[in-house]
Order: C-alpha cells, then sequence, then structure tokens
C-alpha cells in the first residue's frame, strides 16, 4: 500500500536539491545557470503546492471534516511561499544576488518548518484518514509531481 | 486534555523575545564579575564567583534562551499550541530571572536564606513551565524521533530542578552531614547531559539537515543517543545510593560511555554539515561547527582526566570543562539559533500584516551579517581566552571583559532585529489607517 509519508516527503528532497542548485548559482553570480535552475525549481514547488490543494487537502477534508485545521493552514504557507518565489524571480530578473540571497533563505526556512509540520503531522495523519483512498490518490498525486 | 491541533505558526512575538533579550544581560553579568574577582574566581570551581557566574549562565542565558525558543518550537513541532503562552510567559520569564539572580548572590554574598528563596522561585517558574511542556508534548500526534528527545529534556529538566531545590535546601539550612559533592555532580549531569544536550541533540535531528540541507543523521544513531544517554544518567544518579557517597570504580566507566555518546553525535553533526548540500556557509553554521568542535575538545579532555587522575583532580580541570560546555558547547548554539529564530520570527509576524504587494524585509536585511560576524569572532575570542586563562590566570580578567563585551554586542544586535521589526510594524499599521481614514 502506498503511503503519503513516503511519496511527498521524496519530493520535498527533490524540491530542496533544486533550491540549493539555484541558490548556489546566484551565490556565484552565474545568472544563466541560476534562470534555469530558478525555473525548475519553481515549476516543482507550484506542481506540489497543486497537488496537495487539488488533490490531496480535499480529500483529507472530506474524509475527516476537518476543513479549519491543518489544511487551511498549510495553504496559507503555501499563499506565503508563492510571493517569496515570485520576489526571487523579480531579483533574478534585476541579477540583485543580496536580494536573491535573502529571499532564498527566508524561503527555504519557511518551506523546511512547513515540510517539518507536514511530515511529521499532517502526512501520518493522512495515511490514517484514508486507507482505502490512498492507492488512487498516490497515484494523482504521483502523476502532478510527474511534470517537474 | 487532547489540545486543539491547529497548526498555528507561533505563539506571540512578544513571548519568546522576552527571554531572548533577557538571556545576553546576563551573560554581559557572568562577564563582569569574572573581571571583578580577576584570578580568585578561577582558583576552583567552588569559588563564590566560579559558583554565581555558572549559575547566572546556566540558569539566566541557558534557561531562559532554552524555555523561550521551546515555547516556540514546540508549538511547531507538536502541531499544537501551548496552553495559555502570553500567561506563561508573563509568569515564568520573570521569576526565572528573579530566581537566577537570587542563587547568584546567594553565592556571592553567601547568604543561606536566599539559596531557599531562590529554591521556591524556581520551583513555582520551572514548574509551571514544565507542566504546560509535558502537555503540549505528551497529547501531540506528531510523529518523528524530535518529540520523543524533546520529551526526555523535559524530563531532565525536572530533574536537574529537583536536585537543585534539594541542595539550595542544603544551602539554605547549612547542614554539614549531607553529601554535597556527590549530590552536585549528579544535578550537573542531569543539567548539562538529560536536559540541555538531550534538548540539543532533539532540536538538531531537524534543525541541522533543515538549515544546510544535509542528510538525515542515520536512524540508529537518532534512537541510541537519547536511550544511551538517559540510561548513562541513571547509572551515574546511583551514587546518590552509595554509602558515604564515595565515588565508585564504576562510575569512572559510566561517565566514559556518556562521553563516547557525546562523542559520536559531535562527530556524526560535523559529517553531516560536511556533506551539505547547501554550500552556502553563514554564521549559524560557524557557530555549530565550533560548538560540535568543543563538544569534541570536552570529550577527549573528560577521558584524559579519567586516565590521568593526577591531571583530573587538578582544582581548574572542573573549570576547564565548564569553560568548553557553556560558553563553548551551549552558548555557540544558542546564539547560532538566535541569529537564525529571530530574523525568521520577525519576518513572519511582520508578513501577516503586510500587503502583499509590498513585502516586509528578508531575513538576512533583520541584523547586518557584518555584526553577526563581528559578534561571533569576538564569542570565540572569548572562549580562547576564558580557556588560557584557567591555565594562565593573569588573563582572567581580560577574558571576562571580552566575554562581556561579546555578550553586550549580542543583546545589540537582537534589540537592532527589535527595533527593525518594531518600525515595520508601525509603518504598516500607520499606512493601513491612512487607507481607512
Amino acid at each position: 500500500m502506498p503511503q503519503i509519508s513516503e511519496t511527498l516527503p521524496a519530493h520535498h528532497k527533490h524540491c530542496d536539491e533544486l533550491f540549493s542548485v539555484a541558490e548556489e548559482a546566484a551565490q556565484s553570480g552565474q545568472w544563466q545557470d541560476c534562470k534555469g535552475a530558478q525555473v525548475r525549481f519553481s515549476r516543482a514547488m507550484l506542481a506540489h503546492f497543486e497537488a496537495e490543494e487539488s488533490i490531496l487537502f480535499p480529500a483529507f477534508e472530506k474524509t475527516t471534516g476537518m476543513s479549519g485545521g491543518p489544511t487551511q493552514i498549510m495553504r496559507m504557507e503555501h499563499a506565503q511561499m508563492r510571493d517569496l518565489l515570485n520576489q526571487l524571480e523579480a531579483a533574478l530578473q534585476a541579477k540583485d544576488a543580496d536580494t536573491f540571497s535573502g529571499v532564498a533563505e527566508t524561503l527555504l526556512i519557511l518551506m523546511q518548518q512547513h515540510n517539518m509540520k507536514e511530515e511529521n503531522i499532517l502526512y501520518p495523519m493522512c495515511d490514517k484518514a484514508l486507507g482505502a483512498q490512498l492507492e488512487q490518490l498516490d497515484a494523482q498525486l504521483s502523476k502532478t509531481l510527474a511534470v517537474a | 486534555m487532547q489540545p486543539v491541533l491547529s497548526f498555528e505558526q507561533a505563539p506571540p512575538i512578544s513571548v519568546p523575545y522576552r527571554f531572548f533579550l533577557t538571556a545576553p544581560l546576563f551573560g554581559i553579568v557572568a562577564g563582569l564579575i569574572l573581571a571583578w574577582y580577576g584570578q580568585d574566581a578561577f582558583v576552583s570551581r567552588w569559588s563564590s564567583g566560579a559558583l554565581a557566574m555558572t549559575h547566572l549562565i546556566v540558569v539566566d542565558f541557558m534557561l531562559q534562551a532554552m524555555c523561550g525558543s521551546l515555547l516556540q518550537f514546540v508549538a511547531v513541532v507538536a502541531g499544537a499550541n501551548i496552553w495559555r503562552p502570553r500567561l506563561v510567559a508573563a509568569v515564568v520569564h520573570p521569576l526565572i530571572t528573579t530566581g537566577a539572580v537570587l542563587l547568584a548572590s546567594a553565592f556571592v554574598l553567601e547568604m543561606p536564606a536566599l539559596f531557599l528563596l531562590a529554591a521556591g522561585v524556581f520551583a513555582i517558574a520551572l514548574g509551571l513551565f514544565l507542566t504546560v511542556m509535558a502537555l503540549a508534548l505528551l497529547n501531540t500526534p506528531a510523529r518523528g524521533m524530535t518529540i520523543h528527545v524533546l520529551r526526555l529534556a523535559v524530563l531532565g529538566l525536572l530533574i536537574t530542578l529537583l536536585l537543585g531545590i534539594t541542595l539550595a535546601g542544603v544551602l539554605g539550612t547549612q547542614r554539614t552531614e549531607f553529601p554535597l559533592l556527590v549530590f552536585v555532580n549528579v544535578h550537573v549531569a542531569w543539567g548539562l547531559g538529560g536536559w540541555a544536550l538531550m534538548l540539543v541533540i532533539g532540536v538538531s535531528y531537524l534543525v541541522v539537515p533543515m538549515f544546510q540541507l544535509t542528510p538525515a543523521y542515520p536512524v540508529w544513531l537518532t534512537r541510541i543517543l537519547p536511550v544511551g544517554l538517559l540510561a548513562v544518567l541513571i547509572l551515574w544518579s546511583m551514587q546518590l545510593l552509595a554509602p558515604h557517597g564515595e565515588a565508585q570504580a564504576w562510575q569512572s566507566g559510566v561517565s566514559v560511555l556518556g562521553m563516547l555518546l557525546a562523542g559520536m553525535y559531535a562527530c556524526t553533526t560535523l559529517w553531516l554539515q560536511a556533506r551539505r548540500r547547501r554550500r552556502l556557509t553563514d554564521v549559524t553554521f560557524a557557530y555549530w561547527r565550533v560548538a560540535m568542535l568543543s563538544l569534541l575538545v570536552y570529550v577527549c579532555s573528560w577521558v584524559i582526566f579519567e586516565v590521568f587522575p593526577q591531571l583530573g583532580s587538578h582544582p581548574r580541570a572542573a573549570l576547564w570543562l565548564g569553560v568548553l560546555a557553556l560558553p563553548g558547547v551551549f552558548l555557540s548554539i544558542i546564539i547560532g539559533m538566535l541569529y537564525k529564530i529571530m530574523p525568521f520570527l520577525n519576518w513572519l509576524h511582520l508578513q501577516r500584516l503586510c500587503d502583499p504587494k509590498a513585502p516586509p524585509p528578508n531575513m538576512k536585511q533583520m541584523i547586518p551579517e557584518a555584526a553577526m560576524r563581528g559578534q561571533m569572532r569576538l564569542h570565540f575570542s572569548a572562549i580562547a581566552l576564558l580557556l588560557a586563562a584557567i591555565w594562565w590566570t593573569p588573563l582572567t580578567t581580560l577574558a571576562g571583559l571580552v566575554f562581556a563585551l561579546a555578550c553586550l554586542w549580542l543583546e545589540w544586535n537582537l534589540i537592532g532585529a527589535v527595533r527593525i521589526y518594531e518600525n515595520f510594524r508601525d509603518r504598516i499599521l500607520a499606512s493601513g489607517a491612512d487607507r481607512e481614514s
């Protein structure tokens, strides 16, 4: 039986990897490389948010009846991260290394504490609550994440 | 009582900040006490100056910062809000501060009644803090080793507190037939190993991979470390039961086992950091590295002192270990973490108030990088000078002054972060009022 607490954390790691490539390129002033890395990172992040917001969270909310709790906060943090991704993009366009590095640092910490809450609390709750639907959900999630 | 699973990101910003801003102040006082006493303070760990300084650092700097961080951290890792955080902070923070001042004064002025007063104050402050923490950590649905290790750390603090209260009671009533040394040995082991190191281990399982994108700690190690450390502490505590409180031969073996665990932890952390995916290094990273190296030097020194008892029984051997453990390991980690936590909390709280089109300053704009680096170099110089002063005492006054200065600079940097927060908050609120009017 597939587990949410295996599929999605693996994609978090993938996003981390792409983040570190983009950050390192900006740090060393390789703006062309940074652009490519940033596009890949951003695409992976947005696909992850999409997979959670349109597939996982609605299934969890429907099954548990908890629509105003954990998933709402996670959506709010996704919005914060989308904002930071836009700021990162603007810093990249302006080739502003200081701003890029400051925004990247902020995004990293926000992203990591967000992942921590999902991996330690929300995903295990999903595995427990969604039992029979897990197979189908996992297939849908994997399909959405496959684009990035 | 099942806490509401809110996932709320943070208690009000004033809750952790009051602890963070108080902590360095007592580092300044400790440094000045050392400079004032000069060479006399470093005669042995039992001198009034050394005891007062030690407690100012472990209680008012370390405990203060650790309590503030836990109120913030547990809300995130346990996914549950702390019970009435404003009220808890309003009671615990002033009482810890008062308790530490009373305790340090009791040592300096040698007034027995102050020990009893300090014990009472700590009992109330930490009794409340421990209850609130235990409720949050026991009722959480969160998984992961960190939660288990944090529970053990809270237990460690409870035992340290109970032993501390016992010792304060003995000093306060001036009982002479009490096995004081044995109780002190066990109190220190629980305070440094069962509380402070246990907490650092639990937190590092999450933050070391998180800040530098390192691989995770090996699962087997994450299990062995807390259980092993707990077993060592329980065995070490058996000396309380020994007749006449005499040191037993097996205690040496038990302590070396504990050092082996601490050494494994430090080596693994350094190894993980060497394999980080994020090549960028910052002040927090440098502080963690120095803390882990200090821990390794501490472990090696302890083992050498056990192998060569003539060296280990030197009155200054314990001071050497104390400097490595307190400014070397724990203060380095705490300062490194404050430099990460405060800029993030500033951003997080401002972000909530902001218009999305006018975002708040990013984390790196909260405390200037150069100021953090300068403060860090001064802190490392203070550690080096303190270690040197133990073997060449004329350096003591200078070491105390440099340590006080490093703490002052830290306070200045943290106040700067708070001022940036307040300025932006006021600006955002004023622009909101303008729009409404």
